[in-house]
């Protein structure tokens, strides 16, 4: 059954009745002042796919979005959308929402868009459309993320960058946040990248999880639970606890997929540690 | 304040009474700025009256609010109110100008800034008014004189906080616009001047609080009308109580532009927390 929802969504993909884009970056390079900060990364997204990048901080994971966004550019190696034959759709979630302070939550929505109409519209799908005519000041951190889902949903992009965008979030509003998304996600049919620390959240969204470490890309792996995924369930703790002892370097034998749940006493210092990622 | 009428309000069973006392607290609250000015003009009135003071020194309230009379009724009075305002606001609005002119150019194009700046730093810190003797061998003692003199030093606090405010916009946000498609004068007009905005008020509110000080010093020094002729004359005549209606007109003056600049804050920054009420 959940391998059909996949196929499923396969197929939707390979029809190009959707949105989302083909991304291939090649041998990706990225220096600043002489540190290495990314080594030859090698990374394919197929249309409408949703990658998760995890990872400690300062693994290079948010310069290789960054790259991808075109807010950088690469020393060596090349990143390529789609067929190659235009420039992509591609719009950004930061992790603070950058909206403009002296601009309404509206016309924050409707920043660069040629067109008037659909702002409205974008702030009703994540649920503020009677916060249209307010400053953001006014707004919890938690909405203004909501705003900024929708000034980047509102151009349709064919690629979504989430660059921890829900990491200043409380765990309620982030899980809610994570359902917005998942569920803007599989109504649009965009790609998306999105790079966090918590692997929880990249389990419960993406479709593939890659581990980037010093550099390079040292895990890449499929999940392959249906939607919506419980984070309850036990498949789910099973990857969490794999996933997060390869980010710890732990030996993967007490941990491995084929345990049932692993050591236990493992299990507590995997999560006692888990902050720190 | 809230304290002496907090029992008031908390008397809820009877709402017109919870409503005189929201009355009455308003009006305190209009009175409570005004009670140590009248405080001190009773105190004057009494010391002068009894003889403490001599009128020489300070003439008595009375004497010079009936000065001030006699000077409305001829006319005198307005000419030079006219004459100092007419002076102020056309010496602001050419220094003023000109310095956001520049702190836009040399905060926005790093060449201006390195061509201007060292420059604008060495004539910022000569005293404007030690530029009296110059000014009067270059322009005579005519308008040009002291709209010169005023509009240098009303200059540099709108350049400075120009320059600052442009420099101190938040890169993210610059950042975030550009991501989503704004550049050139659409970036500049939703971004970085709104963001530069606050500094620029700031610049501003300095500048007009400078305007009347170097204007009264150039209109002492050089004039044959304003307010500053006024009392200059008046003291040759020892006139006491005119030269008091002058000094009283430069604080009035004072307050209106402090009125102005804060109502223009109120409007242009009613976005920003710090500047509602």
């Amino acid at each position: 059954m959940q391998s059909n929802a996949i196929e499923q969504r396969h197929v939707d993909a390979a029809t190009g009745a959707r949105r989302g884009l083909r991304v291939a970056i090649e041998g990706v390079s990225k220096s600043f002042d002489g540190r290495e900060v990314l080594k030859s990364i090698d990374l394919a997204m197929a249309p409408g796919e949703f990658v998760a990048i995890v990872g400690r901080s300062g693994c290079g994971k948010s310069t290789l979005l960054r790259l991808i966004a075109a807010l950088e550019t690469a020393d060596r190696g090349r990143i390529a959308f789609g067929d190659g034959s235009r420039p992509p759709q591609t719009r950004i979630m930061f992790q603070d929402s950058r909206l403009l302070p002296w601009k309404r939550v509206l016309d924050n929505v409707r920043l660069g868009l040629p067109r008037k109409n659909g702002a409205l519209q974008a702030l009703q799908q994540v649920g503020l459309a009677e916060r249209a005519r307010e400053w953001p000041a006014v707004l919890s951190g938690g909405q203004r993320q909501r705003v900024a889902l929708a000034r980047a949903l509102v151009h349709d992009p064919e690629l979504l960058l989430l660059d921890e965008p829900l990491g200043a979030l409380d765990a309620l509003t982030r899980i809610e946040m994570q359902q917005l998304i998942e569920s803007l996600w599989q109504a649009r049919g965009f790609t998306a990248l999105l790079v966090t620390h918590d692997v929880q959240e990249a389990i419960a969204l993406a479709d593939r999880v890659v581990l980037i470490e010093e550099g390079r890309i040292t895990l890449d792996e499929r999940i392959e639970l249906a939607r919506p995924r419980t984070r309850g369930s036990l498949a789910f703790a099973r990857l969490e606890e794999h996933i997060l002892s390869r980010v710890l370097k732990q030996s993967p034998s007490a941990t491995s997929l084929d345990s049932a749940l692993g050591d236990v006493s493992l299990l507590k210092t995997v999560n006692q540690f888990a902050w720190a990622i | 304040m809230s304290a002496v009428f907090s029992p008031v309000r908390a008397d809820a069973g009877n709402p017109s009474s919870t409503r005189s006392a929201a009355v009455l607290g308003a009006i305190w609250r209009r009175v409570l700025p005004w009670v140590v000015p009248i405080l001190l003009l009773v105190l004057w009135q009494v010391a002068t009256q009894s003889g403490w003071l001599s009128s020489r020194v300070l003439p008595q309230p009375l004497a010079v609010a009936k000065a001030a009379w006699h000077l409305a009724r001829t006319g005198e009075l307005w000419a030079n109110v006219k004459i100092s305002l007419w002076r102020a606001v056309v010496s602001f609005a050419v220094g003023g100008g000109l310095g956001l002119l520049l702190g836009l150019l040399s905060g926005t194009f790093r060449i201006v800034e390195i061509l201007l700046d060292t420059t604008l730093q060495m004539i910022r810190n000569i005293p404007a008014l030690a530029l009296i003797p110059l000014v009067i061998l270059w322009f005579g003692i005519e308008e040009t004189s002291k709209i010169f003199l005023v509009a240098i030093g009303v200059f540099f606090p709108v350049y400075l906080n120009t320059f600052h405010g442009i420099r101190s916009v938040d890169k993210g946000l610059i950042e975030m616009a550009q991501s989503y498609g704004l550049s050139g004068w659409p970036l500049y007009r939703d971004v970085i001047l709104p963001g530069a905005l606050p500094a620029i008020l700031v610049g501003v509110r300095f500048s007009l609080g400078l305007v009347w000080v170097l204007l009264i010093v150039a209109e002492t020094i050089s004039a044959q009308s304003g307010i500053g002729y006024m009392t200059m004359n008046a003291r040759e005549f020892l006139q006491t109580d005119v030269v008091l209606v002058g000094i009283l007109l430069y604080a009035l003056l004072g307050k209106l532009a402090d009125v102005v600049s804060r109502l223009l804050e109120r409007y242009w920054l009613r976005w920003h927390p710090g500047y509602r009420h």
